[in-house]
């Protein structure tokens, strides 16, 4: 039986490719999946692969040919099959071929992508007061019996109902199958109770460098709703006012040591915003699309103004790394941008950003996150105000920090709890030291 | 505390009440001179008169609409049919009339009474003596509809009756009255709406009242040897029913089986598994399974009687089947 | 029909009755005459729904019996309620509310034309199933003997309760205990379509009063004043004695069963109809009372037009009522109880 070779919309924008190279030469034996050609999208070069077996008998192209997708470019058959009836009509675009998924995804707890989803998963009971309420679950596929809370559990797992055997009557799949499956695929942090759902926030700073976390439908919903009403990234504005007078007076105790422990106010901030980090991971995460990627190591992007633009070099494991280091490291970084000396690994992999615009003057400011981070603090200067202090008016200097969140992977209260944190470390700067 | 029977728990409350307060008073039949068909009011006619436990003719309209109307004049009647069966013949009273008057009278003539008996099978008693009410009864808005399982229950629940100004259906059974439990001295009532865990359990939620409770504490015995741990829920009120406390036990199990001895059709158990379906969906592995009478009116033969009855084997067997076990 | 008495020593005390009495009974039955007439029309306005059962032409049985009791008695009736509402003193304006079904209604728009309820007169309804009312009679008087006191209650019904199952059992035991109830039959001739005879194997209902040993009579239910001595006798005797009395009193309505009901050609014929209503027991008391010299033509349309007044200000009053607030669907389904 031949099978026709198109010229395939290899990516979901692609409407015209160009034939780079024939892997195969026509004759050559050829197994269903194997690499026919590599084609030119408009983003990039990428494989045509066969989706038969047989003998690659008819390149109906050249290397180098741009053709339209839907484009006869040739067929695969029998080696005794009569194929002219085929190739007659050759040049005629067939009906435009869907996107050209990967083969079938193995088992794993992550679903399929955005494209729709064969196992469909039950929408998440109820949802937290600030997210919206999430969006029914598509049309249930009737092959796919489940008990209502086996469908939630998996959803919390992020496991793909169709991935699970059901032991059920009439394959019913129930609560143990899920539990099974997520036993054996779930990190050993995972709670084992049933009744309730295991925690989507990893353990931070041990083991491995990050750890993926598909999406559940409540943050999918979030994500998708918010993003309609804001733009690509929705974003939120949480600011804070900290007290600085112990970071002041500990940063002249530390200047009076002399030369080598001198520390700047930006380097202190760092140092506490990286703490806090360490203790909130919701806050020091990944947006990818289809999950959250927390990580369990804080490296922390510092905005660095340069001539005509900014950059952000980046200081790496901040969290575990002594105001001095930080303040070395920040130094070094910060002379390196400005005279352009800077390495690209040395100003990408940062997984939250700091900006302080307070040596310019600037008392608060809204910093614009980047993608694909999460959060950004931005630094205000600090300034001596009147505060009320016990009921007596004070001469205090204060600092105002402003964190924009992408509330796909932040919510309110999660930001809240990290300022919240960051406060604490800033105005209880021992704390840094333990 | 004292180990008292169900009968002496009632006998006890009754007792209690009429000393509290006056304008109670108990009326029906054999209830005085013959000391109560069940003796449940033994002694309260020596000590009351015969003024306040009143021996009726047999005429259960007619009683129920004398304690209506006393009602209405003022007085707090306790109306005793001898069983819920006769009680048939009453229910224009019960229902057209005493959970009705508040209503239809735009609030003037609340009907502060109990009525009260036993309800459902005993043993061989056949086809016209052995009906379970409850769902006949909790129908109907503006009564209220008891029925504890333990004497601790009955003396608690009678006493809550009698003092509450609305018209309170008490369903006991013949064979309660003979069950002991603790039942303390001092005064203390069991609020009507509000049913209790008998038992605690993590695998399946197991819920019931009146004499279930005691068939419901062997199956959880039972199942407990085999590592399977029920919660029991006695519902002690079908109206107003305690939908919290059943859902709230569902969410914890995941499972539910509800054991009544009334029939299958329009039962309480109907009722239940609506409350549940509604209220716990997301948290429910299996189909809710009801455990009740076969479908017959009740036969008379012993070995038929017991086929009719639901019993602790068709229970551990429903509960069984939603944890799938076996399978 | 002449008064007839059995077992019942005659007392000629009971029911004097003087000048204000007789003009006050005249107006309270005139009253009632005008207010049901206009109900029909007020039916056929859609302004009353349901069922309405109209008391005209039985004017007589509830005045001459009401009228006599203490303001601590009670009433106690069936669903042809509306006359003995007004006769003992429930307001027009509450009762044509109650009817509009609107919430200034005796019973708040609750009940309805059936379940007439005013706890101020004592007027316990105003009930829909037909004898079961007896009972609760008997549970009232029940209650007054419980607490030694001396009220009495006058329980109506109509001559078909007498054959249901709740007449036996609430006269039995009333008889048994011996309780101050006067059970009074207001005897129409007809249950709905069906004529006395073909529903009862006795004629002479009061008679089933003898199956209790219960002081009994038979009254001309058309003569208010003859109604006002039985009942006055059948009263003292329940408030002396605590004995019942059951009172057959003859009477006749001239409009239909309700108002779905045709007035006549069905089960009772237009000459029998008009033969009765020569009986009209407005004009036998006015009859009466002319003869004394206490009205006249002159006299009566003054007092025609001064209830006419009173009916259509009641007309007005429920009119103007608003209708039950939604809320109000939900209340006095309990009584919140604080225990």
């Amino acid at each position: 039986m031949a099978t026709k070779v198109f010229m395939e919309a290899l990516s979901p924008t692609m409407e015209e490719g160009r034939l780079v190279k024939w892997l195969k030469n026509e004759g050559d034996v050829v197994k269903n999946g194997e690499t026919l050609a590599e084609v030119e999208t408009d983003k990039a070069i990428m494989e045509l692969v066969a989706r038969g077996d047989g003998v690659l008998r008819r390149r109906l192209i050249a290397e180098g040919t741009t053709t339209a997708v839907g484009t006869l470019i040739g067929v695969v058959a029998p080696a005794d099959e009569n194929i002219d009836a085929l190739v007659a009509g050759s040049g005629t675009p067939a009906p435009a071929a869907p996107v050209a998924s990967p083969p079938a995804a193995t088992p794993a707890p992550a679903p399929t992508a955005a494209a729709p989803a064969p196992a469909p998963v039950q929408a998440a009971p109820s949802a937290p007061p600030a997210a919206p309420a999430p969006a029914a679950a598509p049309a249930n596929d009737a092959s796919l019996r489940s008990s209502p809370l086996a469908r939630r559990l998996a959803a919390d797992h992020g496991i793909a109902l169709g991935a699970l055997h059901g032991s059920g009557p009439g394959g019913r799949i129930i609560k143990r199958d899920v539990e099974a499956a997520a036993s054996s695929t779930t990190p050993p942090s995972a709670a084992p109770s049933a009744a309730t759902p295991v925690s989507r926030v990893p353990s931070p700073l041990s083991g491995e460098q990050y750890r993926d976390v598909p999406l559940t439908q409540i943050r999918k919903t979030i994500a998708r709703r918010l993003a309609e009403s804001i733009g690509p990234v929705p974003t939120f504005y949480l600011t804070a006012e900290l007290d600085m007078e112990r970071v002041a007076e500990m940063r002249t105790a530390m200047a009076e040591l002399g030369d080598a422990y001198k520390v700047s106010f930006n380097d202190i901030v760092i140092k506490a915003v990286a703490t806090a980090l360490a203790q909130h991971p919701e806050c020091n995460a990944h947006w990818q699309g289809d999950s959250i990627r927390y990580w369990n190591r804080v490296h922390l992007g510092m905005a660095v103004a340069i001539e005509d633009g900014l950059i952000t070099p980046v200081i790496f494991d901040a969290h575990s790394k002594g105001l001095s280091q930080i303040a070395a490291e920040s130094r070094d970084l910060a002379k390196r941008a400005r005279e352009r000396k800077l390495r690209p690994e040395e100003y990408t992999g940062s997984t939250f950003s700091i900006s302080n615009l307070g040596m310019f003057g600037i008392d608060q400011f809204t910093a614009i996150i980047n993608p694909p981070e999460a959060g950004i603090l931005a630094v205000g200067g600090i300034e001596a105000k009147a505060v009320v202090v016990g009921g007596d008016v004070q001469v205090r200097r204060r600092m105002r920090v402003t964190m924009s969140c992408d509330h796909r992977v932040i919510d309110g209260a999660a930001g809240a709890r990290f300022l919240q944190t960051l406060r604490r470390l800033v105005e209880n700067p021992l704390l840094l030291v333990y | 505390m004292p180990i008292i029977t169900y009968r002496d728990a009632l006998n006890h409350a009754l007792r209690e009440e009429m000393q509290r307060d006056d304008r109670v008073f108990l009326m029906g039949e054999e209830v005085a001179v013959y000391q109560g068909a069940y003796k449940v009011s033994k002694g309260l006619l020596q000590e009351f008169g015969e003024m306040r436990v009143v021996d009726t003719p047999i005429t259960e309209l007619g009683f129920a609409g004398v304690g209506v109307g006393a009602a209405m004049a003022g007085l707090r009647p306790v109306i005793e049919f001898m069983t819920w069966n006769f009680a048939l013949l009453a229910l224009d009273q019960v229902v057209n009339a005493a959970a009705k008057m508040l209503y239809m009278s735009g609030g003037q003539y609340p009907m502060p009474m109990v009525f009260r008996g036993p309800n459902g099978a005993a043993l061989q008693l056949s086809a016209q003596h052995s009906q379970a009410w409850e769902s006949w009864l909790a129908h109907i808005p503006g009564l209220k509809v008891i029925t504890p399982g333990t004497p601790y229950d009955a003396k608690g629940l009678l006493k809550a009756a009698i003092r509450d100004d609305n018209p309170v259906v008490l369903l006991e059974g013949e064979m309660l009255y003979n069950t002991k439990g603790e039942v303390p001295d001092e005064d203390y009532i069991v609020p009507i709406g509000k049913a209790e865990v008998k038992r605690e359990g993590d695998h399946c939620s197991l819920i019931t009242h009146g004499k279930s409770v005691l068939t419901s504490l062997q199956v959880a015995d039972a199942l407990a040897k085999e590592g399977i741990r029920v919660e029991v829920v006695d519902l002690r009120t079908i109206r107003p029913m305690d939908v919290e406390t059943i859902a709230a036990s569902v969410r914890k199990t995941n499972r539910a089986v509800v054991l009544e001895e009334g029939w299958e059709v329009c039962g309480v158990g109907a009722q239940v598994v609506d409350y549940v379906q509604r209220h716990c969906f997301d948290h429910l592995d299996a189909p809710i399974l009801r455990v009740h009478q076969e479908d017959v009116p009740m036969p008379y033969a012993k070995n038929l009687e017991r086929a009719a009855k639901p019993d602790v084997a068709k229970t551990i067997a429903a509960i069984k089947q939603v944890m799938y076990v076996g399978t | 029909m002449a008064k007839k008495k059995t077992d019942l020593k005659a007392d000629s005390t009971f029911g004097e009755t003087d000048a204000p009495t007789r003009a006050a009974l005249l107006h309270s039955m005139l009253l009632q005459r005008r207010f049901e007439e206009r109900c029909a029309e007020a039916y056929a306005l859609g302004k009353i729904g349901g069922f309405c059962h109209l008391y005209i032409g039985q004017e007589a049985c509830g005045t001459g019996a009401i009228t006599q009791l203490r303001p601590d008695d009670y009433v106690i009736t069936t669903y042809r309620d509306h006359g003995q509402a007004l006769a003992r003193g429930i307001t027009p304006r509450a009762v044509m509310a109650e009817l509009f079904g609107r919430s200034d209604g005796c019973a708040r728009g609750k009940g309805g034309s059936m379940h007439l309820f005013d706890r101020n007169t004592n007027f316990l309804g105003g009930h829909g199933i037909v004898g079961g009312h007896v009972p609760i009679a008997t549970g009232v008087g029940f209650a007054i003997k419980y607490r030694g006191t001396d009220q009495v209650i006058l329980c109506f019904m109509g001559e078909s309760v007498v054959n249901t199952g709740a007449f036996h059992e609430a006269l039995n035991m009333a008889a048994l205990w011996k309780l101050p109830v006067v059970y009074i039959i207001e005897n129409n001739r007809y249950g709905m379509g069906t004529a006395l005879e073909r529903a009862s194997a006795i004629h002479d209902i009061y008679q089933r009063g003898a199956a209790y040993d219960m002081p009994r009579a038979q009254v001309d239910g058309q003569d208010v004043l003859a109604v006002r001595a039985a009942v006055a006798e059948a009263v003292h005797r329940a408030r002396t004695q605590s004995t019942p009395t059951l009172l057959e009193v003859r009477t006749y309505r001239f409009m239909g069963h309700s108002m779905s009901d045709a007035v006549s050609g069905t089960y009772r014929s237009k000459q029998e109809l008009e033969e009765y209503m020569k009986r009209d027991p407005i004009h036998v008391l006015r009859a009466h009372m002319e003869a004394l010299g206490e009205i006249d033509d002159a006299g009566m349309e003054k007092l025609d037009a001064e209830v006419k007044a009173i009916v259509q200000d009641s007309w007005d009053f429920a009119d103007a009522s608003p209708e039950p607030a939604v809320e109000s669907l939900w209340e006095d389904v309990l009584v919140e109880t604080t225990t």
